[in-house]
């Protein structure tokens, strides 16, 4: 017999270990599924996490990009993070995400042609303010009305999504660019481009941003009161309201905060390797970051390493279709699969397996 | 009786022979034998953590034993589930009511049975069992505008539909008041006298003694003692179950004091919909002072608790500390003024069950020890507060890094209620201080509350058990129905008084009542 049994405290060797289990066990899933879809898995595994960082074919091309799609994944999850542990279930950071996208490009677009060193740190403060405003919305209505903040702000997506398509057709598009929907590139127009620091390298301000993001998530939970509210109010709602934290207040600093760097993120992205308000501009990266969240336990250094892997497996992902033409939906059925596993064997961090009958002592 | 119970096993009607049940890390119940007649009131008596409700649990088919056999009428009973257990005559009452507020009775009753009858005769049935076991209850009533004790008979009157032999009931006057009490024990005399054994399990000891003919004594898991209840003072029974002499708390005389927490006219609203509003509460109490609030849980002690503690904010003047008026100020803001509280509930309210005994000495502790300068935490500081705490109330726990869940009930209240002492407050309101803990430990406990207010503190004890609110308060009030009686001074007060303070048996029928 096989009994799970709740183990008195949560174990720390657990809660390191699982995320690497989980993913070696996708590993094993997937290496099946793509056996199945009659490709070598070993081959497939390989592409898909060893030829973006070592083949020198890729490399050059790859490593880049591993911080560029990093970046925004590290930077909302980081921010959703904070929600997720308070008990604040903002599923909506890609609407977040666009919103910034717009403002932020909005902002640069309404300087063209002029040129100043402010232009770009003003499109920063529009695009976190974008995200902020855009996350106040489910936050003031869950305060106020007690509405779900799942619902309003997954909805809010939707919103976000057609604003995005009519800036693209509308207020936005390009005129010179001859009636095709999409905005000014703003690779040809430096002050309002977030341009790569180091060249060769993906590194552009988006990806400082997100260093910076995680080391103040890392203080504010280990070292400030603010995130000692935050657990505490996720873990044990009425002790938190015995310890002194206002629950109105908490709401919208989670929700402001995670708006805020979903919207950093969305115009690091628009200004820098998009380059553009379009109509496809969002590619789901507010979506993805849930993954990285809990990929990373909630935990702000998890996270990072969470979103280079998801990264990771996007790049290599590409590669894979493109060099062993496995199907996009596959790639995504093997992202699946790493929550699915990150799920299953969470079990083990609160519960222990038993087997055989148990002994009386 | 004692001599009776000589007896051949024949004429028992259980018999529990070895049982043993084992979880990680603790022998709940090791080897444990006794058996009981028909028409016996058989009490198990234990502090908690003791085994019985494992014990019980196992009887009614609830938890499986590892080791062991029962015998019930001479025939081997193991059952597998409750549903074996009431068919084979057995019922349970339990502590913790299942009852759906929003039903009436009769639909609460005919939820648990197995094959209801239909809607009228179960009423007809449920007037007719309720009026000769002398529980009056009205089947169509709301369970929601039920008191606890009329609850309670809902819960018995399921059992008594099934004409049990053996009836287990836990804990059974936790929640009732002196003169419901006194209804209950009548009632179950009169099952006794059907022949229906009675398995009672309680650590009020006057009224085993009342009650039971026989007693066995569980201490951890095991059986230590039995005893005929009606030979032995509760002293040597409380003995018994601990296994150590006890100490009873001294209480030092004191002389009138400055006002320190005054409360005036204060109406706060019900928060949900079977939550208790406030009514015009009035109390005043003086530094160095106690003062015990008794009463039924639910009738408003969390509600007041809050308030006191500033979870539930009203107008400022509504709560005045040492003469400042703090009602609309937030918990921490009254902590920095030295007003601190230690809720009822351990595990979720007073400390975070996931969180370590050092998260959780910051919880209350970040104002007044100092553990936080703007914003940022110092965790050194704090692990040392908890150390503190666990030492001097001698909390049992493997070390401060410990999750309050891993904590045995009793050892938590201890942090908790020390987490409180320790920072040296003015006024300190406790909702159930000793709740669940064993006796010893709830004698320290008392003791600590007596020392504080010896140094001058106010404090207020919200309590359901009378002897502890008397043993340490200067003054006695009493809430009901969220309305709270005068204070009076606690010494000399009788039980009845006691009684009728706490709404006496509200709104029952005179039926049979001892006055």
């Amino acid at each position: 017999m096989i009994a799970l049994e709740k183990r008195p405290q949560p174990s720390q060797l657990w809660t390191a270990v699982t995320p690497l289990l989980a993913v070696l066990a996708t590993m094993v899933a997937g290496g099946i599924m793509f056996a199945f879809l009659g490709k070598d898995p070993l081959i497939a595994i390989r592409t898909i996490f060893w030829d973006p960082l070592f083949n020198e074919q890729f490399a050059n091309y790859s490593r880049p990009q591993l911080l560029v799609k990093a970046a925004p994944l590290i930077l909302i999850a980081t921010g959703l993070a904070m929600g997720f542990r308070a008990g604040v279930w903002n599923i909506g950071a890609e609407g977040q995400y666009i919103i910034g996208a717009i403002c932020g490009a909005a902002v640069g677009l309404a300087f063209y042609p002029t040129e100043s060193v402010l232009i770009f740190p003003l499109m920063v403060v529009a695009g976190a303010l974008g995200g902020f405003l855009w996350a106040m919305i489910p936050g003031v209505l869950k305060v106020k009305f007690h509405t779900n903040e799942i619902l309003v702000s997954l909805l809010l997506v939707y919103v976000a999504e057609f604003i995005l398509a009519s800036m693209a057709l509308g207020a936005l598009r390009n005129p010179e660019g001859s009636g095709f929907p999409g905005s000014r590139n703003l690779k040809e127009y430096p002050p309002a481009y977030n341009a790569e620091l180091l060249p060769g390298t993906g590194l552009h301000w988006g990806v400082v941003a997100a260093l910076v993001a995680v080391i103040f998530a890392y203080v504010l939970f280990s070292k400030h009161m603010m995130g000692f509210h935050i657990r505490l109010a996720g873990q044990a709602p009425k002790a938190a309201r015995f310890g002194g934290v206002q629950p109105a207040r908490l709401i919208l600093f989670c929700l402001g905060t995670a708006g805020a760097l979903a919207g950093l993120a969305g115009l690091f992205e628009v200004s820098g390797p998009a380059g553009q308000i379009s109509i496809d501009f969002n590619v789901g990266y507010g979506f993805t970051a849930i993954i990285v969240a809990f990929l990373g336990r909630l935990n702000p250094i998890g996270i990072l390493l969470a979103g280079l892997l998801m990264a990771l497996t996007y790049i290599g992902g590409e590669l894979a279709s493109f060099m062993l033409g496995v199907p996009a939906a596959a790639i995504q059925a093997f992202q699946g699969m790493l929550l699915f596993f990150l799920l299953a064997v969470d079990v083990l961090t609160n519960y222990r397996i038993r087997f055989g009958k148990r002994e009386v002592a | 009786m004692t001599e009776e119970r000589l007896s051949t096993a024949g004429e028992d009607l259980l018999t529990i022979n070895g049982l043993t049940k084992a979880y990680p890390g603790v022998v709940a119940n090791d080897h444990v034998s006794f058996s009981i007649r028909p028409g016996e009131v058989h009490a198990l008596l234990g502090e908690n953590g003791a085994g019985k409700s494992t014990l019980v649990k196992m009887i009614y088919g609830l938890v499986t034993p590892d080791a062991g056999s029962m015998t019930l009428n001479g025939q081997p009973y193991a059952p597998a589930e409750p549903r074996a257990a009431r068919a084979s005559g057995v019922a349970m009452v339990f502590q913790h009511f299942s009852l759906f507020e929003a039903l009436d009775v009769a639909e609460n009753i005919a939820l648990g049975m197995e094959n209801p009858p239909k809607m009228r005769d179960l009423a007809a049935r449920i007037r007719e069992v309720s009026q000769n076991y002398g529980l009056p209850l009205d089947p169509d009533q709301l369970v929601g505008d039920l008191s606890a004790g009329e609850r309670q008979r809902v819960e018995i009157i399921r059992c008594l539909l099934q004409n049990p032999k053996l009836l287990i009931m836990d804990e059974p006057t936790s929640v009732l008041t002196p003169q419901e009490v006194s209804i209950l024990f009548q009632t179950l005399e009169k099952l006794r006298g059907e022949g229906c054994a009675i398995l009672y399990i309680s650590h009020k000891l006057e009224e085993i003694r009342t009650l039971c003919d026989h007693a066995t004594v569980l201490r951890l898991g095991k059986v230590v003692g039995n005893c005929n209840p009606r030979e032995e003072t509760a002293r040597a029974m409380a003995e018994m179950m601990v296994g150590e002499v006890l100490h009873v708390p001294q209480k030092a005389p004191r002389v009138p004091q400055e006002v320190a927490l005054e409360i005036e006219a204060l109406d706060v609203a019900a928060r949900t919909h079977f939550g208790t509003a406030l009514k015009d509460i009035n109390m005043a109490v003086q530094m160095g002072e106690i003062l015990g609030i008794g009463g039924v849980a639910g009738n408003g002690q969390d509600e007041l608790c809050s308030v006191i503690a500033g979870e539930i904010l009203v107008p400022a003047d509504k709560v005045r500390l040492l003469g400042k008026d703090v009602g609309d100020k937030g918990p921490n803001a009254r902590r920095a003024l030295g007003m601190l509280a230690a809720p009822e509930e351990r595990l979720g309210h007073a400390a975070a069950p996931d969180m370590s005994l050092i998260e959780n000495a910051l919880l209350s502790g970040a104002v007044r020890e100092g553990l936080e300068r703007r914003g940022m935490i110092n965790w050194g500081k704090t692990r040392d507060f908890a150390k503190r705490i666990i030492k001097e109330f001698d909390v049992r726990t493997p070390s401060e890094n410990t999750a309050a869940r891993a904590l045995s009930g009793g050892n938590l209240q201890k942090f908790v209620i020390g987490r409180e002492i320790m920072q040296n407050p003015s006024v300190l309101v406790v909702n159930q201080p000793t709740w669940g803990v064993d006796a010893s430990a709830a004698a320290a406990i008392r003791q600590a509350l007596l020392d504080l207010a010896a140094k001058g503190a106010a404090i207020v004890v919200i309590s359901q058990d009378l002897d502890e609110l008397m043993e340490i308060s200067d003054r006695f009030a009493a809430l009901n129905e969220g309305r709270l009686s005068a204070p009076v001074d606690a010494a000399g007060l009788t039980v009845d008084q006691i009684g009728l303070m706490m709404g006496g048996a509200h709104d029952l029928e005179p039926v049979q009542v001892a006055g």
